[in-house]
Order: structure tokens, then C-alpha cells, then sequence
């Protein structure tokens, strides 16, 4: 086996250094009634090529972009990432090693991370940004556990368009606690309704998603309005797309306490859904109640700049169970991720590309509209929108499948409320020739 | 004379990203325009964030620098206790960035994700053997995700039957993650101490597993490197109050093949994929921390499970009694892709792979027993512990010795962990490291020794020839500077 360097000669010498008889004889300190009475009981080992074979021909069972366009979006989205990025990535530097907790080999992951840190503050208008969690979901918990740290409170208000699997990442995580949470209903516009926050009190946060899952941005503005009459209940910002903020107005900017999400859209291929990349921005006066790892600028013995993991007193393994999170691993790779795309897109690209985003969604939005279908909320969106299509059309999306199109995410099991209502997704990487094809094919029907 | 692998070199600078750029430059090609500019609502228009403007050349040159002050298994050993850095196959990523994997949607219809599905079933099925274990969860996405999976399973079977428990024992020698994990449930530690040979006596988890305790969560082998040999009458003894047993798999590394953890008593046990299973660590994750139970347990794994139906994959959220949903979609596909692969290229071999492991740790600590204080004098299993006993007399700490480690061109080792040992040193070599490395490292930690005898000053010094000295982590915390903007 390749991976394996000892030879049989090896194995003989270390056995006499180890004082063993044989490989066997170095597991005696384990109980005959423990020992394992099977051999494993699995294939025989693949040759590389085998597994080349037998992966590409899983793979190819899948359905995806170029031969497959896929309007989806509903938390991950399809684009572009350069070649340089993932070139970046195959640096093995940073994908083989572990979590720096010895700084002086581990600047190039600290200084990424501190610089991603940055983009990330940056990019949702906030004052500081930890080094990651696992994805957008559990990044949402996180923030709820965290408000609830800082107001003592144990009662949650949340959005029914945030996405409706994140609701169920947050009710695992907060129900065996004994939180309570309080759905918010949406309104006919496409966004949440907020009237009713006024008469609810003792709230630890109150947590929105913008754009949200119909994909209409929140009025983030209000939300925080809302909560400022002497209450210290915290404006949590939720968000799959982050993106959007490239052309909209930054969570922080309108007065967000905690902003997270996830950092897919940035570089990160979409894997069926994981690995993601949980970003968590708070206000610099929360910054000790935070989970996750934060890196530091600091200096050397010589006065050279360096950075350094810090606040580890936050941490699992310092506080124990007293930590802000039982984190550890997280999705740092991810994260080194999306700070080269970020990079690489810059202020300049970033503004660009959102915008082209907007308007390609706007362009589909127009013509499906002229197509005589129906976009039943008004408030304005980003890259994904619903439509309302007419009985029975889910026998026609089913059909499209056959044709290589997805046609959108069906709401009904989510939102049973809306039947034959579909949320559909424009990125950058959907020409206008794409788009024209499938409304030409929704006509059809 | 041994030629070590660190040496001096050509070190470049390289300034801060934010620091860069100049206005107008860009490093990504940006899809063609081909449709109109539509209204935009200007009360929601933001100014975009101040990023700064890069070439691709001057990302790719800034990415590499960095790259180069880093150090990775690929880079040399890295004998990290409990963590398993081992080598992290090529082949791996090669499947893992397969189009159809890569690029697929997690909300495609199941019938055009079929292959994803079945690497994901194949994968249950597969670790399933490997531990003895009845049903897996692939959705947790790192150790102590999967720490808090089992939590959230032991606190639901409970429920299950109308209790509520407050307390979970977690002895000295668990994973520095456990506490934390139990208490996101509620549960308070009951801290334990293992005996005199470094592992727990029944006795001790016998007078404290009550009615109010949901069970045990242990790691086995434990952080000393050594196998719980007592498991099966502790499980007995927490079974018999209804308790539940939780392994954390950590150190699964040295089981492979050789104990069947379903056999010994144990209820749910996490496995990390980036150890055992040699997918990369990427500087802190992204991982995957799958979780096994026995049968009585299935009932509350998380959803959506993956159902097979004559050769055909399905998702089903149809199990009332689970714990819910942990992860967005249904775990890091991208990591368990990579296990895959690593699995169907060893095969039954697994078992040599642990056999090594251990060969490995025992060969090291033979090595070293009359240069560092031994924590426990016996064999071990996956890794040795150690400790800057012997040193003390010199002032020279672990710190010291570890920090001087990383000017021959090797990772230190865990240090100061387990708690159990002052001043531990802890060095997990794993199985892909050759004999030669193994002699160089041994070689490496002598001389540094008869450096702290002859001049301790060098080692409060080291290291001296990475990017930058011992850094000041004091000010670090004191003062936090979290981003660029913060006062340079």
C-alpha cells in the first residue's frame, strides 16, 4: 500500500525496539473479551486507477451545469470561481495543516484568516468577523445561543423566511436547552411581519434573513427600528447570499447586532451541500461572548508583525463547559477560500458582479412576467425570486427534469401555504439565451 | 551527523491584502453583459465594501508567499497527539473535485443525485463495519459536531422515556472538546480521575453514575494512549442506571480491525473523518464528524437519513423520534467523498493501518524513554505521552523543547495535554510515517535535550528560522486587533 512505508525489514527492527513479538502482540494490553473475533469485512482495495473509474462513473450520475442548467438556489449557488482560486487552494501548505496553534509555523493561515476576518467585517458593515463555522445554519444557532449569553434571556424571535432548514438546525440546537422560539409570519410583500414584536417581551434576539428565502431583501432599517424603544434585545441578520451585499446595503449599516450566514456563493464549490462556510460578524462590545476562534495582529520578539490565535479563554478548551461554543474544528479551508475570491473580485468586481446578478434575475423575473406567469411578491430582490405558476405545473417541471432544466425549487413542501409557487435563481452563469430557453420551454408547457 | 530537514532559506515578505491593489485592477474575468441594466430600488443601494482592487497575478503571488510560512503534513512530520495527521491522499481530492460532485446542487431532485446519495450510503455501511456500530449519521461536520450529536442523542433517549437527566461523567483523560458539548444539552460534568496505570477503574464510575446521570462519554483509547481496558464492566455498571455510553473516536486511528466498538458496551461513538480517515485539516477544517449508534438508538440519528430501496436513494425526514437536523443540507459531502475513497483504497488493510500506528508510537517511545520523562511506563497504543519532568531542573519547559523542535524541521507535538500530565508532551506519529522520519525525530528531540543541558538560553529563544519569533500573545488578547483597520 502506497500510503504505507514500512517494509517487512522495518517492521522487524521496530518490533524488537518496541519489545513485541509481533504486530499482534502490540495490542496485549487489550482484554481477549475487546478484541475484535471478525476481519474486517470489507472490498479489497481499489488501485488508484479503479478509483478513478469508479468515481467518475458515480459522478456523472449527477446533475449539473454545463449539460443540466440549474435555476436552484434556496442556500447555494452556482458561480463562477477561477481557476486561480482553486489553484490557491491546492496549495498544500494550507490544506495539510491543522489548526495554528503554533503560530511561528502557521503565519500563511493566520495572516489569511485575519485578512478573510477583514473582508468579512467589511463586506456586512460590522466591526469584527471570527475565523469561521461550519455553515450558514449553525452559524444562525450560534448567534441566537450567543444573544441569549449576552441578555440572560431565553425567549427568540425568528423569521418564517429564514430558510426553513436553518429553523430546524436552530430548533435542534436550542430546544434540549429549553429555548423558546417564536416564529414571525410573513406578509404579502415577501417579507416578515414585524407589528407583532412590539407586544412580545423579554426577547433575547430577533433574528431576520436578507435577502430571505423568497428572496426579497428584509427592511432591515425597520427591523432594527423596532427594537430600539429601551429594549436590548439583539438584531440578529441572517443571510445565504452574501453577495447581495454588494449591490445592497450592508446588515451593519441598518443596525445589526449579529450578522451570519453562509459563505458558499465566495469561491466555495457547492458539494452537494457541504463543506460551507458559517461567517459570524458581531459588534466589537460582544466580541468576548463570541464563538469560534478570532485571529490577532500582535508582534514578535524582534517587533516584527505576526498574528496569533487570542481570546482562546472564549474557547472549549480553556473554558470547558463553560465556553461560548464546543467548536473546534471549523471551516477554515473555506474560509482561506473565500478570502482569495474576495481578493480576487476586489471592490470594483464586487459592485460588478452583484450588480450583473441582480439584473440577470431582473431580466428572467420580466420575462417569465411576460410570459403571463405570476411574481407574486413585490419587495425588491437579488438573485432568486418566486413565481406562481398554475395547477398542475409540477407535472411540467417534472418533464423539464427529462429536458436538463431544473426549473426552480418547489415551496410547497416548506410553505404548504403556496402551492405551485417555485423559487427560481439567476446567477452570473446564466446567459440570457439560457434564460430565454426555459421561458420559451415554461410556455410550452 | 544526521542532515535534518530544517534549514535556512529565502523567507519573502509580504504585506497585508489591504495594503495592496490600486484602484481599477481586477483578478476574476467577469461574465459578459448580455442583458440590460434593470431599476434599482436606491433606498436599498449600498456603497459595496471597501475591498481592495488586485490583478490575479498579485492574488496568486500573495496567497503562495503565504502558503510558503506555513507548514503542512505534506510538509514534513507532524506528530500532533489525538489530532492523527496523517498523510492526506492526492487521490482523494481528485474525487472530491469530480464536476459531478462538485458541482451539484443540494436540492436537486434525489433522482438526479443518485451518486452522491450512494457514496453516502456506501459510506454508512462501511464505517458500520469498521465499528461494530449498527446505524450512522454522516451530517455532523466536525468532532465536536458530532460530540454534540451524541448529546443531543443520549438527551432524546431520555426524553424518549419521559426523564430528563443533569449530570454526564467525563473522566480526566477525554477529549478537551466533551465538556463544552455536554453542556449545550444541559448536562453538567462529573469530572473523574483515572487510576495509577492511566486508565478509568470501575469502581470510580460506580460511585458517581446515579439516576440523574445521562451517561459517560469516554475516549478509547484515551488521551494518554492507552486502551480503556475496564470498558465493558463500565458500560455495565452505567447501563444498569439506564445510562447511555458515549466514545468519542478521536483516537479510532488505533482500532481499526482490531476492536469492534459495538462489542465493548458503547451506545454512540463520533468518528472524525479528517483523522482517521485522512482527509486534510485545512488549517482547522472544514472535517466531518460522522456518528455511530447500536440499534436502540437508531430511532433519533439526525435527518434526513439516506434510505436505500432497491438500488434506488431517497432522503426520508419520516423518523419522529430524531434529534433534527444538525447541518444545512446533509453534511460535508465534499470530506465524506474523500473518506470514501480512502476506504475502498485500503480495504481489509485498514487493520495494518492501525497495526502501524501503534508500531509507530511504541517505537518512539522506546526511543525516547531515557531522554523525556514517560507519563506512564507501559505500551502504548496509537501515541505516547511524555513530560518536561526530567528538564526541570534545567528551567527548560515543554515549550521550550517543542518551540526548538520546529528549527530541525519538524511540527511540535500536543503539548500540555492531557491535563492529567504536567508539562505533557504528546506525539502521535501515524502509520505514514517511515522509519527513517521516525529516527530523525527521535535524533532531533535528543540533541535538543543536550542543548537544554548546555545552553538552556537557545531553547528560550527558539525557534529561529521560521517567518517570525515567539509571538507576544499577551498584548494579543489584551488589546485585540481583529482586522486590518485595527490600529496597525
Amino acid at each position: 500500500m502506497r500510503y504505507l512505508p514500512h517494509t517487512e525489514e522495518d517492521v522487524t527492527q521496530m518490533l524488537q525496539v518496541a519489545r513485541a513479538s509481533s504486530l499482534d502482540d502490540l495490542f496485549s494490553s487489550i482484554p481477549d473479551a475487546c478484541r475484535r473475533k471478525t476481519d474486517l469485512r470489507l472490498p479489497e482495495p481499489l488501485t488508484e486507477w479503479e478509483l478513478n473509474d469508479l468515481m467518475a462513473s458515480l459522478s456523472q450520475s449527477m446533475a449539473v451545469a454545463p449539460a443540466y442548467k440549474v435555476f436552484l438556489g434556496a442556500g447555494s449557488y452556482e458561480h463562477h470561481i477561477p481557476a486561480s482560486v482553486s489553484y490557491l487552494l491546492g496549495r498544500s501548505e494550507f490544506s495539510t495543516s491543522y489548526t495554528p496553534y503554533q503560530p511561528e509555523i502557521s503565519q500563511g493561515t493566520l495572516q489569511a484568516v485575519f485578512e478573510y476576518q477583514t473582508f468579512v467585517a467589511s463586506l456586512l458593515g460590522m466591526d469584527v468577523a471570527n475565523a469561521s463555522l461550519y455553515d450558514g445554519a449553525s452559524a444562525l444557532a450560534e448567534a441566537l445561543l450567543m444573544a441569549a449569553r449576552v441578555n440572560r434571556l431565553d425567549k427568540m424571535a425568528i423569521s418564517s423566511l429564514i430558510h426553513p432548514l436553518y429553523r430546524r438546525v436552530v430548533k435542534t440546537y436550542l430546544e434540549p436547552a429549553g429555548f423558546e422560539i417564536i416564529e414571525l409570519p410573513y406578509s404579502a410583500d415577501g417579507r416578515t411581519e414585524l407589528g407583532k414584536l412590539e407586544s412580545i417581551e423579554g426577547l433575547a434576539a430577533v433574528a431576520v434573513q436578507s435577502p430571505n428565502f423568497f428572496g426579497c431583501m428584509e427592511d432591515l432599517g425597520a427591523a432594527s427600528a423596532s427594537l430600539t424603544r429601551g429594549t436590548k434585545t439583539l438584531l440578529v441578520v441572517s443571510f445565504t447570499e452574501p453577495l447581495a451585499y454588494g449591490l445592497y446595503k450592508s446588515p451593519g449599516s441598518q443596525g445589526a447586532d449579529i450578522c451570519c450566514g453562509e459563505g458558499q456563493s465566495f469561491g466555495i464549490p457547492q458539494s452537494y451541500g457541504g463543506p460551507g462556510l458559517g461567517m459570524f460578524a458581531c459588534l466589537r462590545q460582544y466580541v468576548r461572548s463570541m464563538p469560534g476562534r478570532l485571529v490577532g495582529r500582535t508582534e514578535d520578539r524582534e517587533g516584527k508583525r505576526g498574528f496569533v490565535l487570542t481570546l482562546a479563554t472564549r474557547e472549549q478548551h480553556i473554558r470547558r463547559e463553560k465556553a461560548t461554543s464546543n467548536i473546534c474544528t471549523n471551516s477554515g479551508l473555506c474560509a482561506v477560500t473565500a478570502a482569495m475570491y474576495m481578493a480576487s473580485l476586489g471592490g470594483s468586481g464586487i459592485r460588478e458582479l452583484a450588480r450583473l446578478n441582480y439584473d440577470k434575475s431582473e431580466y428572467l423575473k420580466k420575462e417569465l412576467r411576460k410570459a403571463g406567469f405570476k411574481v407574486p411578491f413585490a419587495s425588491p430582490t437579488f438573485n432568486e425570486f418566486v413565481v406562481e405558476f398554475p395547477a398542475g405545473f409540477e407535472a411540467i417541471h417534472q418533464r423539464l427534469l427529462g429536458d436538463k432544466v431544473v426549473a426552480g425549487l418547489p415551496l410547497a413542501p416548506y410553505y404548504p401555504e403556496v402551492p405551485n409557487h417555485y423559487l427560481m435563481c439567476a446567477t452570473e452563469t446564466k446567459t440570457q439565451k439560457d434564460m430565454d430557453t426555459l421561458v420559451s420551454q415554461l410556455k410550452r408547457g | 551527523m544526521k542532515e535534518f530537514a530544517g534549514s535556512t532559506g529565502l523567507v519573502l515578505n509580504e504585506p497585508l491584502l489591504f495594503d495592496k491593489g490600486k484602484k481599477g485592477r481586477s483578478g476574476i474575468s467577469l461574465p459578459r453583459r448580455d442583458v440590460e441594466f434593470s431599476p434599482l430600488d436606491e433606498t436599498l443601494a449600498g456603497d459595496g465594501p471597501d475591498f481592495p482592487d488586485l490583478s490575479e497575478v498579485e492574488v496568486v503571488r500573495h496567497f503562495t508567499r503565504l502558503s510558503t510560512w506555513n507548514f503542512g503534513v505534506d510538509t514534513g512530520m507532524y506528530p500532533l497527539g489525538s489530532c492523527t495527521m496523517k498523510y492526506n491522499p492526492k487521490t482523494n481530492e481528485k474525487q472530491a473535485a469530480l464536476p459531478g460532485f462538485a458541482r451539484a446542487h443540494p436540492l436537486l431532485p434525489v433522482g438526479l443525485s443518485q451518486g452522491a446519495l450512494k457514496v453516502m450510503f456506501e459510506l454508512e455501511r462501511l464505517l458500520s463495519e469498521i465499528t461494530g456500530m449498527d446505524a450512522v449519521s454522516l451530517q455532523p461536520a466536525a468532532g465536536a459536531h458530532g460530540e454534540f450529536a451524541g448529546m443531543l442523542v443520549f438527551h432524546a433517549y431520555h426524553a424518549s422515556k419521559g426523564s430528563r437527566r443533569s449530570k454526564i461523567i467525563v473522566p480526566d483523560t477525554a477529549h478537551g472538546t466533551n465538556p463544552a458539548s455536554a453542556a449545550l444539552c444541559g448536562y453538567s460534568p462529573v469530572n473523574v480521575k483515572s487510576n495509577e496505570k492511566g486508565v478509568l477503574s470501575a469502581d470510580v464510575i460506580a460511585a458517581v453514575m446515579d439516576d440523574e446521570t445521562a451517561g459517560i462519554m469516554v475516549t478509547n483509547p484515551n488521551t494518554l494512549g492507552f486502551f480503556e481496558e475496564n470498558i465493558r464492566e463500565i458500560a455495565e455498571i452505567v447501563h444498569a442506571k439506564d445510562g447511555l455510553v458515549y466514545a468519542d473516536g478521536a483516537n479510532m486511528n488505533a482500532m481499526l480491525g482490531i476492536v469492534s466498538m459495538g462489542d465493548l458496551g458503547i451506545d454512540v461513538l463520533h468518528l472524525n473523518l479528517h483523522k482517521t480517515f485522512s482527509t486534510p485539516h485545512g488549517g482547522g477544517g472544514p472535517g466531518a464528524g460522522p456518528i455511530c449508534v447500536r440499534k436502540h438508538l437508531e430511532p433519533f440519528l439526525p435527518v434526513p437519513r439516506i434510505i436505500e430501496d432497491n438500488e434506488k436513494y431517497h432522503l426520508s425526514y419520516d423518523f419522529p423520534l430524531s434529534i433534527g437536523k444538525l447541518h444545512a443540507f446533509y453534511g460535508n459531502t465534499g470530506i465524506i467523498i474523500r473518506a470514501y475513497s480512502y476506504i475502498l483504497s485500503l480495504g481489509p488493510e485498514l487493520k495494518k493501518v492501525s497495526q502501524l500506528a501503534v508500531l509507530n508510537a511504541n517505537y518512539i517511545k522506546e526511543k525516547l524513554k531515557d531522554t523525556l520523562q514517560l507519563a506512564y511506563d507501559r505500551p502504548c497504543m496509537h501515541e505516547c505521552v511524555f513530560s518536561d519532568k526530567l528538564q526541570a531542573s534545567l528551567k527548560v519547559t515543554t515549550l521550550d523543547m517543542v518551540k526548538r523542535l520546529i528549527d530541525y524541521g519538524f511540527h511540535p507535538p500536543t503539548i500540555y495535554f492531557p491535563l492529567v500530565v504536567p508539562g505533557a508532551i504528546m506525539i502521535e506519529p501515524t502509520e505514514t510515517e517511515s522509519k527513517e522520519d521516525l529516527d530523525l525525530f527521535v535524533e532531533a528531540f535528543k540533541e535538543i535535550v543536550t542543548e537544554a543541558e548546555e545552553d538552556p538560553e537557545r531553547l528560550y529563544n527558539a525557534p529561529y528560522r521560521t517567518k517570525v519569533r515567539r509571538l507576544d500573545e499577551t498584548s494579543a488578547a489584551r488589546n485585540p486587533r481583529l482586522t486590518c483597520g485595527d490600529g496597525a
